[in-house]
């Protein structure tokens, strides 16, 4: 019933970490406006701040998201 | 949903471009894509690329949920068809006609720069023989499938 696993998976990969490489790899792809229209429409960065005795201490910012140590 | 055109067609609600947040308390960056709606468009005929091979989907097609894989989404309406590359989504059939057409990437073929696809190309099948692990193999392999999917459209 249930179709074989997809080579991603079966490597360790999730779907949604699959569906951003091949997003990725698109967007590098395009032409010159659209290229840089892409990748700045897909900027992030994260805001992390640890809360400490009911207080939020100052957030660090981070550009790729990785749990702080 | 409550407009309808007195021709029938399929219905499209094409979603195109994404943003995507990640939620923090979760160890791997997961997204949720924040699609944006591109517009609603009464068409023909979409041949959708999935997974299990290429739907068309005329109106009255029977309701179906398909995983698409990273391919070429033509919408034909009458005489024209306009192409897209779809990078990864879903197509939504519903029973009414209706399609949802969601993409990360669903872009033009007309703002694929062939050049760097072809420069792509050769780069990921050399380091398909360098990568070591599973994980890593497995990147490599996506670029392979998307490069080549990018080069024969």
């Amino acid at each position: 019933m249930s179709a074989p696993m997809p080579f991603w998976r079966a490597a360790g990969m999730t779907y949604i970490t699959y569906s951003n490489i091949c997003a990725n790899l698109v967007r590098n792809c395009l032409k010159e406006p659209h290229k840089a229209e892409a990748l700045n429409r897909e900027k992030v960065h994260f805001a992390i701040s640890t809360w400490k005795d009911g207080k939020a201490e100052k957030p660090v910012v981070l550009l790729k998201f990785e749990l702080p140590k | 949903m409550n407009q309808r055109s007195s021709r029938p067609g399929v219905t499209i609600v094409l979603l195109l471009y994404s943003n995507e947040i990640a939620i923090q308390f979760l160890p791997y960056s997961t997204s949720i894509l924040n699609l944006v709606q591109l517009g609603r468009l009464r068409v023909d005929v979409v041949i959708v690329p999935a997974t299990t091979g290429q739907l068309g989907v005329l109106p009255g097609h029977v309701a179906t949920i398909a995983e698409l894989k990273p391919r070429i989404m033509s919408v034909h309406d009458g005489n024209g068809v306009t192409k897209y590359f779809v990078s990864n989504g879903f197509a939504f059939v519903l029973a009414n006609s209706f399609a949802d057409l969601i993409a990360v990437e669903a872009v033009p073929l007309d703002r694929i720069d062939a050049c760097l696809v072809r420069k792509g190309l050769p780069e990921f099948t050399k380091k398909l023989k360098s990568a070591s692990t599973d994980l890593e193999k497995a990147e490599v392999q996506i670029g392979v499938d998307v490069h080549s999917a990018l080069n024969s459209p």
